[in-house]
C-alpha cells in the first residue's frame, strides 16, 4: 500500500492486499547533504509525513511514534563497537537518536514548532495518538502524528521479527468551524476490552506483525468513512478508545 | 498554565543517592566526575553511579535486568518517592496517575553486551537477552509502570538530551486535558559504549573534567543518572506536601541541524520565552537559570546568545554539568530536581571547573555558589535534532 490512494480500496475491502516491496523516495525537501545521511527507516517516516502534509502550509507540532526506532543503525554501531578502536561513524551516531526523523522533518519544513518522539513498545501507536490529540486539545495547534516501524537486520531480527515496513501519518487539527475530514474522540479505556482486529486475515497479519500497523483498524474506519469505535492497545494491558465519526 | 504541585522527588547521580547527598555535593563544590579507568578507552572523565554492579534485577524482574533499570529502581526507592506515589494511587486510582519518562538510549548497553557475547559470527544473540524489555525506548516506561503499579497513560519520550525535560510538558498537558489527576515524570540514562564512542566520534568528549562557559572548554563528560517527580493538581490530595511548583514549560525545534545547535540559539530562545509566557511571569522575575551548559563550544555559545537575548547579561545562572557530567536523557529531570532544591534552600550553585570565562560569551555565569533570595527559577535542556525545552519552577 504505497500511499493513501492505493491503501484506501484495500482498507475498504474492495481490493485484496498484495504483498510487494514499497519504494521509499529520498526526502526531496531535505538539502542534498542531509538527504544522503538518511536511512531507510528515516525515509519511511518522512515519506508518510510528507504525504499527510501535502496540503499543510503553516507550522505544525509533530509526534513520532515508533517502537524500535532504527535498529539498522543500532546494528551497525554495535558491530563497530566490537572492532579495534571502536570506530563509530559520527553520521550514524547522530542518526541513532530516536528523534532523528522528527529532527529531519523539522529541518526539511523549516518548522520551529515542537516535536516529540516516543515509544511504548507495542502500544506506541496508542501512546502517540494520545500525545498528539492532547496537544491539539490543550495547545490548539495542528499536530502531525507519524507511526513507523520496520524489520531489523539479523541478529536483532531473531529477537524482534517485525514483518515488513509499515508507516502511517495523520494530520490532526482542532475541531470547530471550517474543520474538515473525519472527527476523532479519544479516551483511555478500562477493563478487559480486546483491541479491535482488522477485518481481513491479511490485514490482521500485518497489524500484529508490525507495532506501527496497530493503527490499521483506525485507518480502515477512516477509509470506510463510517462511524466506528476502535480499541487500540497501549503499554502493558492498557487500552485507548477511539471514536471515529466521518 | 495552571501551576502543578511537585509533591515528591528523587535523584541518583554520580554525586550520590537521593536529594540530600546530591545537594551536599553541590554545596561543597565536590564533583562526581572520575577518570575513565577502562584500559582501552581514550582519555576522558565520566560521572558513574557507584554500586550499580551489586543491584541486579532478579526473580520476577529478571527479564527487565539492565543497567538502566537498576538505576531507575534505585532512584524510585529513595526520598520516600514510592510512598507518595502509593498515596496518590490510593487517592486518585491507579488509572488516573500518568507516567511520562525520558531516555535517550534506554538499556542499549544490554544489546552491546549481547553482540559482544555473540561475536565474532553474530549468528544469534544470547537466549536470555530481551530486546523489548531492556533496550527498547519504551522498556523504561514499561518497567517503571510495573514497578509502581500504575495503570494510567504511560510512555517513554526520547528526544535526545531534552527527553526528561519534555516529559513535564506532556504531563502538564495530560493533567490539563483531564486524562489524569497526577503524573510521575522522570528520566533515566546509563553509561554505555554507544554514547561514549558516539559523542567521541563527533569530537564532543572532553579529555578533562568538563568546563562549562570556560574559554578552554573541550566538550562534555558523559554521566549517568535517574530522577523522578510526582506532579499533581494543587490541593488534589489531602496529606501531600508541596516541595515546589511547575509553573511553565516551553518547547521548540531548531529546524537547523541534526547535531549542531542554531548558532544564535533561536530555538532555545523561543523555548525560554514560551516557558515564561505559560508561567505568566516576566524575564526579570527569574532568579536563577540552571543552564544546559554542556561545555561543548557550540552549545555554550548558542545558549549564551539565547539567554542574553531573553534575560540580559547579569541574570544568575550556572551549569551543574561539572558535578554530574552530561546525563543526556536524564539531564532534564536531574536539573529539574536541582532547580527545585535551589528554590527550597535559597542557595545558588556556581559552575564547577569554570576558571577563565570565555570572553566571547556575554552572560556572566556564576563561578561560586552563594545564598540568594529566589522565587522563580528556570531549567534548560537542549538535544540533538534541535529539540529544546525550558521549564519554569516556583515555590
Amino acid at each position: 500500500m504505497a500511499g493513501w490512494a492505493a491503501a484506501r480500496p484495500v482498507l475498504r475491502g474492495e481490493v485484496p492486499l498484495e504483498a510487494a516491496p514499497v519504494a521509499l523516495p529520498p526526502p526531496a525537501a531535505l538539502p542534498a547533504n542531509e538527504r544522503r545521511r538518511t536511512t531507510e527507516i528515516i525515509r519511511l517516516a518522512l515519506a508518510v509525513a510528507e504525504e499527510a502534509l501535502s496540503d499543510q502550509t503553516g507550522d505544525f507540532a509533530s509526534v513520532f511514534a515508533t517502537s524500535e526506532g532504527d535498529l539498522y543503525i543500532v546494528d551497525r554501531i554495535c558491530r563497530a563497537l566490537l572492532m579495534p578502536e571502536r570506530p563509530v561513524s559520527p553520521t550514524l551516531f547522530h542518526n541513532s537518536v530516536h528523534n532523528a526523523p522528527a529532527g529531519y522533518l523539522s529541518i526539511a519544513r523549516h518548522n520551529p514548532a515542537p516535536y516529540s518522539s516516543l515509544s511504548a513498545v507495542d502500544g506506541s501507536v496508542a501512546a502517540g495518538l494520545l500525545e498528539a490529540v492532547t496537544q491539539v486539545v490543550t495547545e490548539g495547534t495542528d499536530v502531525l502524528l507519524v507511526a513507523y516501524d520496520g524489520p531489523p537486520p539479523e541478529p536483532l531480527y531473531g529477537k524482534r521479527p517485525i514483518a515488513g515496513v509499515f508507516g502511517a501519518a495523520l494530520l490532526l487539527t482542532p475541531d470547530g468551524e471550517g474543520a474538515t475530514g473525519a472527527r476523532l474522540g479519544i479516551a483511555p479505556a478500562t477493563g478487559e476490552t480486546e483491541p479491535t482486529p482488522c477485518s481481513s486475515p491479511a490485514l490482521e497479519r500485518m497489524r500484529t506483525g508490525n507495532p506501527a500497523a496497530r493503527i490499521l483498524p483506525l485507518l480502515s474506519a477512516l477509509a470506510a468513512e463510517a462511524a466506528q469505535t476502535i480499541i487500540l492497545p497501549g503499554l502493558g494491558g492498557s487500552r485507548l478508545r477511539v471514536e471515529v465519526q466521518p | 498554565m495552571l501551576p502543578l504541585a511537585i509533591t515528591a522527588s528523587t535523584v541518583v547521580s554520580a554525586l550520590g543517592r537521593g536529594k540530600a547527598e546530591n545537594w551536599q555535593a553541590l554545596r561543597e563544590a565536590r564533583s562526581g566526575l572520575q577518570p575513565v579507568d577502562r584500559q582501552d578507552c581514550f582519555p576522558t572523565w565520566w560521572g558513574e553511579v557507584a554500586g550499580l554492579d551489586d543491584l541486579a534485577l532478579t526473580g520476577a524482574w529478571q527479564a527487565h535486568e539492565c543497567r538502566n533499570h537498576r538505576l531507575a529502581r534505585l532512584a524510585l526507592k529513595l526520598d520516600g518517592f514510592v510512598e507518595q506515589v502509593r498515596a496518590a494511587v490510593e487517592a486518585y486510582g491507579g488509572a488516573r496517575v500518568g507516567l511520562f519518562v525520558g531516555t535517550s538510549t534506554s538499556g542499549i548497553a544490554e544489546t552491546e553486551r549481547a553482540y559482544a557475547a555473540s561475536a565474532p559470527d553474530l549468528a544469534t544473540l544470547p537466549e536470555g537477552f530481551d530486546l523489548d524489555k531492556t533496550h527498547n525506548i519504551g522498556a523504561l516506561a514499561d518497567f517503571v509502570r510495573r514497578w509502581l503499579g500504575l495503570s494510567g497513560p504511560a510512555v517513554s519520550l526520547s528526544t535526545a538530551c531534552s527527553s526528561s525535560a519534555k516529559v513535564f510538558a506532556s504531563a502538564a498537558r495530560a493533567i490539563g486535558a483531564g486524562l489524569c489527576d497526577a503524573a510521575v515524570v522522570g528520566g533515566v540514562d546509563s553509561l554505555c559504549l554507544t554514547t561514549l564512542y558516539g559523542f567521541h566520534s563527533l569530537n564532543l568528549v572532553s579529555p578533562e573534567p568538563c568546563r562549562p562557559w570556560d574559554r578552554d572548554r573541550q566538550g562534555i563528560n558523559i554521566g549517568e543518572a535517574a530522577g523522578f517527580m510526582l506532579l499533581e493538581r494543587e490541593g488534589g490530595r489531602a496529606g501531600s506536601r508541596v516541595e515546589a511548583r511547575l509553573l511553565g514549560y516551553g518547547e521548540s525545534a531548531d529546524a537547523h541541524h541534526m547535531s549542531t545547535p542554531h548558532p544564535q540559539g533561536l530555538g532555545a530562545r523561543s523555548a525560554m520565552q514560551q516557558a515564561l509566557a505559560r508561567a505568566g511571569i516576566a524575564a526579570q522575575e527569574i532568579g536563577y537559570i540552571n543552564l544546559h551548559g554542556t561545555a561543548t563550544p557550540s552549545n555554550d555559545a548558542a545558549e549564551d546568545a539565547a539567554v542574553a537575548g531573553v534575560f540580559g547579561r547579569t541574570v544568575a545562572c550556572s551549569s551543574t554539568k561539572g558535578w554530574t557530567g552530561h546525563t543526556l536523557g536524564a539531564a532534564g529531570i536531574v536539573e529539574a530536581v536541582f532547580t527545585t532544591l535551589v528554590l527550597q534552600h535559597q542557595w545558588v550553585p556556581g559552575t564547577l571547573n569554570l576558571q577563565t570565562p570565555d570572553p566571547a560569551l556575554q552572560v556572566a555565569v556564576r563561578r561560586e555558589g552563594g545564598a540568594q533570595a529566589i522565587r522563580h527559577a528556570m531549567s534548560n535542556s537542549f538535544g540533538f535534532g534541535g529539540s529544546n525545552c525550558s521549564l519554569v519552577f516556583g515555590l
